[in-house]
């Protein structure tokens, strides 16, 4: 493995700052919240993918760029860093691999160079509940003369209000809590019988509660094997947790450095408060933690472009560490800015907001902890 | 063609490491006793100790990257990751635990002279001279600048006066790397770094017991100690910047090194504590902790791995050494602090057969690895250097 960029990577990771700095500031997702758009930004979305961020992972032959996920991993680090909206994590991570890793060749012809362009939004539903739970999946899928019949609910689908199709986990088999019996569906939004509720949430970005009754899809509409899905479903999610985990290490990043340049400007007492050694101490455990997580996250990203056999341990040991890290320095920026860190004229309540939504998504850290030390057998 | 001859070098050197590593070197030590210090007095563990110091000393392999002339195996950094790896993969123990290895070494090739380094170099890498390090004192410890060891120019030689402590293994040692004071009238650029002979008339030593029990430290006396003038390292009153570099080796080292107890959290956790039906361990609190604690252990593995990429495409990364001691130091005794735990009651005895010698392991491992944040820089004053020289965070401005 290594943790050293190409010059394609650095190039790529130096046009996505610049771009992101430029085109979606912080300001931008204020003024979007502002406006109760409550995370449509289409312009921003059809931005990005001029850039060609949406088929960074979609191969070549298919109309991408194929560059693998150390380079969608620089991309959202550096849309973590100004908190970005868009739904490139749920469309060009979890639904670009989603149509790569379980959709007949067909389809995937057909959905591949779409994804590529931008043209349309993914999104993955998955939880039922208010914690991440995979495996307790309870929507039925039961099989019809035509495909499948979709009934069940499912609950704070990320960018669930943007999409145009969706990745549903149903069990066609088996009860709530069993590995076995899972199949992937694809799902599109203006499907019969399909309902979404918008959900406004803290972090401005928001998402969708979806009930469904009665879907009807056909037999082409599932990814991988019919009650088999639980192993391509870890496949997908493991690939989107370690996306995420460069956002969040780019949030992160941008919380610390903000935080920092603000201890060697604000005077009190006479001097700097970075002078005091209380916050002096805090700031380098802080950057420690970060440097430490730093490295998690490139390793994952890295795992996965090599096809690595512990992709999964990668996955769990990056999204525990980032939403620690997180955690600690979201919190440490709105401290240590005292009173305007309280305010919501200043950006720290954005960054302490998304924070705890992607902390939740797609597995806490405990969620992470369990599962790794499930992983070391222990 | 340089991975061709790199693939060369990797096979040359499995053969070789075929032949020549007694197979009784080719497990991790089993306690503190079978480390091979080396020096005039060395013991070793057993006969293939000294046979696998013997003959990695022959080829420079002890100091692979040091220049041959010195003694080194005048291997490329590329060279010594092959060499690593091979040693790796057959699990072969290092030959040799030196300080002069690890931080003498170092800055002696960047400050020594000629003589110096020709003199001392060689004997490092075949372990003939044990080296120790003198620079704390009684009121010298965080506040390291302010050493009060009294080095006087008499003309032909230089007369030493005062006293060190923390002295690691300054009994067992055969020479000593130590700063002095030149210059009383000012602080940082009063100081000297010199290399003085312990068998020299007016050195004295004297171990300090710790709460583990043993007695890796020493209070190191210096009375009217002659010292040879071309022992003094770089110039007179220019022993800072060769102390600081020397620290930043030593903090990269300090780690895992001395703290005891290698065993490892979850098979202790798995042996006192148990398995639940699930096979998940019997203690949702405890198992929680423990997998944060090897996430941080993994974090920290692959930080080090990703800092040695770095260094090696040319970025400097020195700075760094202050927050891998930090972070070293903390995981070592939150790794002793949940062994701990994890034994209950059996990691909790002091001696006799009441206990087997593994969780009497435990117990001193645990109060030794205490040190690992105070020694070598505390884990405070490592946190300043990083909020100062990395942040940019400055006291006054």
């Amino acid at each position: 493995m290594t943790f050293m960029l190409t010059e394609e990577q650095r190039l790529l990771k130096d046009a996505a700052l610049d771009f992101v700095r430029e085109q979606a500031p912080v300001s931008r997702l204020r003024k979007m919240r502002d406006a109760r758009k409550n995370g449509r930004d289409p312009e921003l979305w059809r931005d990005m993918a001029a850039m060609g961020w949406a088929g960074v992972l979609v191969a070549e032959e298919h109309g991408g760029a194929g560059l693998g996920h150390v380079a969608m991993g620089l991309v959202l680090e550096s849309c973590g860093r100004t908190l970005a909206a868009s739904p490139l994590l749920s469309t060009a991570v979890v639904g670009a691999s989603a149509v790569a890793l379980g959709a007949a060749p067909e389809r995937g012809k057909q959905l591949l160079p779409e994804i590529a362009a931008g043209a349309l939004v993914m999104a993955l539903a998955v939880d039922e509940g208010a914690h991440h739970a995979p495996l307790r999946t309870a929507l039925r899928a039961q099989p019809s003369e035509r495909g499948y019949r979709l009934t069940g609910a499912k609950r704070f689908v990320a960018d669930g209000h943007l999409a145009d199709i969706f990745v549903v986990v149903a069990r066609t088999s088996g009860e709530a809590g069993d590995a076995d019996g899972l199949t992937l569906f694809l799902v599109p939004a203006d499907a019969d019988g399909l309902v979404r509720h918008e959900r406004i949430t803290v972090d401005s970005r928001g998402a969708a509660d979806l009930s469904f009754d009665n879907v009807v899809v056909d037999d082409n509409a599932v990814l991988g094997r019919p009650d088999h899905g639980a192993e391509l479903l870890d496949r997908i999610l493991d690939r989107a947790r370690i996306g995420l985990a460069a956002e969040m290490l780019g949030q992160a990043s941008e919380a610390f450095e903000i935080t920092a340049e603000y201890l060697k400007t604000r005077r009190q007492f006479g001097q700097v408060i970075g002078g005091f050694q209380a916050l002096q101490h805090r700031a380098a455990k802080m950057f420690t933690e970060l440097e430490l997580t730093r490295s998690c996250v490139y390793a994952a990203l890295d795992a996965v472009d090599r096809e690595a056999r512990d992709i999964a341990q990668h996955a769990s040991l990056a999204k525990a560490r980032a939403g620690e890290t997180l955690r600690l320095v979201s919190n440490e920026m709105v401290q240590m800015h005292g009173g305007i860190g309280m305010t919501d004229e200043h950006d720290a309540g954005f960054y302490l907001k998304r924070a705890r939504v992607a902390e939740a998504l797609y597995g806490s850290a405990a969620f992470h902890r369990d599962r790794y030390a499930a992983l070391l057998g222990f | 063609m340089r991975d061709d001859r790199l693939a060369v070098f990797r096979g040359e050197t499995r053969a070789w490491l075929e032949a020549n590593c007694p197979a009784s070197m080719r497990t991790p030590p089993a306690s503190e006793d079978d480390i091979v210090w080396g020096g005039r007095n060395a013991s070793f563990p057993s006969p293939d100790a000294r046979v696998w110091l013997e003959r990695m000393a022959e080829r420079g392999w002890t100091a692979p990257t040091w220049p041959k002339e010195y003694g080194g195996g005048g291997l490329s950094a590329a060279e010594n990751a092959v060499l690593q790896s091979e040693l790796k993969r057959i699990e072969a123990r290092p030959p040799l635990a030196s300080f002069g290895l690890w931080m003498l070494g170092p800055v002696l090739l960047e400050y020594g002279n000629e003589e110096q380094k020709l003199d001392h170099l060689p004997k490092i890498v075949r372990g003939e001279i044990r080296w120790c390090q003198g620079y704390s004192e009684p009121g010298a410890g965080s506040d390291l600048a302010g050493l009060q060891t009294k080095c006087e120019d008499k003309g032909d030689h230089w007369l030493i006066n005062g006293q060190k402590i923390w002295t690691s293994y300054a009994n067992y040692a055969d020479w000593c790397f130590c700063l002095v004071r030149t210059d009383f009238s000012v602080k940082h650029e009063g100081i000297s770094f010199i290399l003085i002979d312990m068998a020299s008339p007016g050195v004295e030593t004297r171990p300090i017991k710790l709460i583990s029990g043993a007695s890796p430290f020493c209070e190191t006396f210096f009375t009217d100690v002659k010292v040879p003038k071309g022992n003094l390292v770089g110039r007179v009153n220019g022993g800072w910047e060769i102390a600081k570099r020397l620290l930043q080796y030593e903090r990269t080292n300090i780690s895992g090194f001395g703290s005891g107890a290698r065993a490892d959290v979850v098979e202790i956790a798995k042996k006192y504590v148990g398995l639940d039906g699930a096979g998940r361990l019997d203690g949702r609190d405890l198992r929680a902790r423990i997998a944060q604690h090897k996430m941080a252990e993994r974090a920290y593995a692959l930080t080090v791995q990703r800092a040695q990429e770095e260094a090696k495409a040319g970025q400097n990364v020195s700075h760094m050494a202050s927050m891998f001691k930090v972070a070293g130091a903390t995981l070592n005794i939150e790794r002793c602090e949940l062994m701990l735990e994890a034994a209950g009651a059996s990691g909790l005895g002091w001696s006799g057969d009441g206990f087997a010698p593994e969780e009497l392991a435990l117990t001193r491992g645990w109060l030794r690895s205490k040190g690992n944040s105070i020694e070598g820089g505390t884990t405070e004053v490592n946190l300043n250097v990083v909020a100062k020289r990395v942040l940019g965070l400055r006291d006054t401005q």
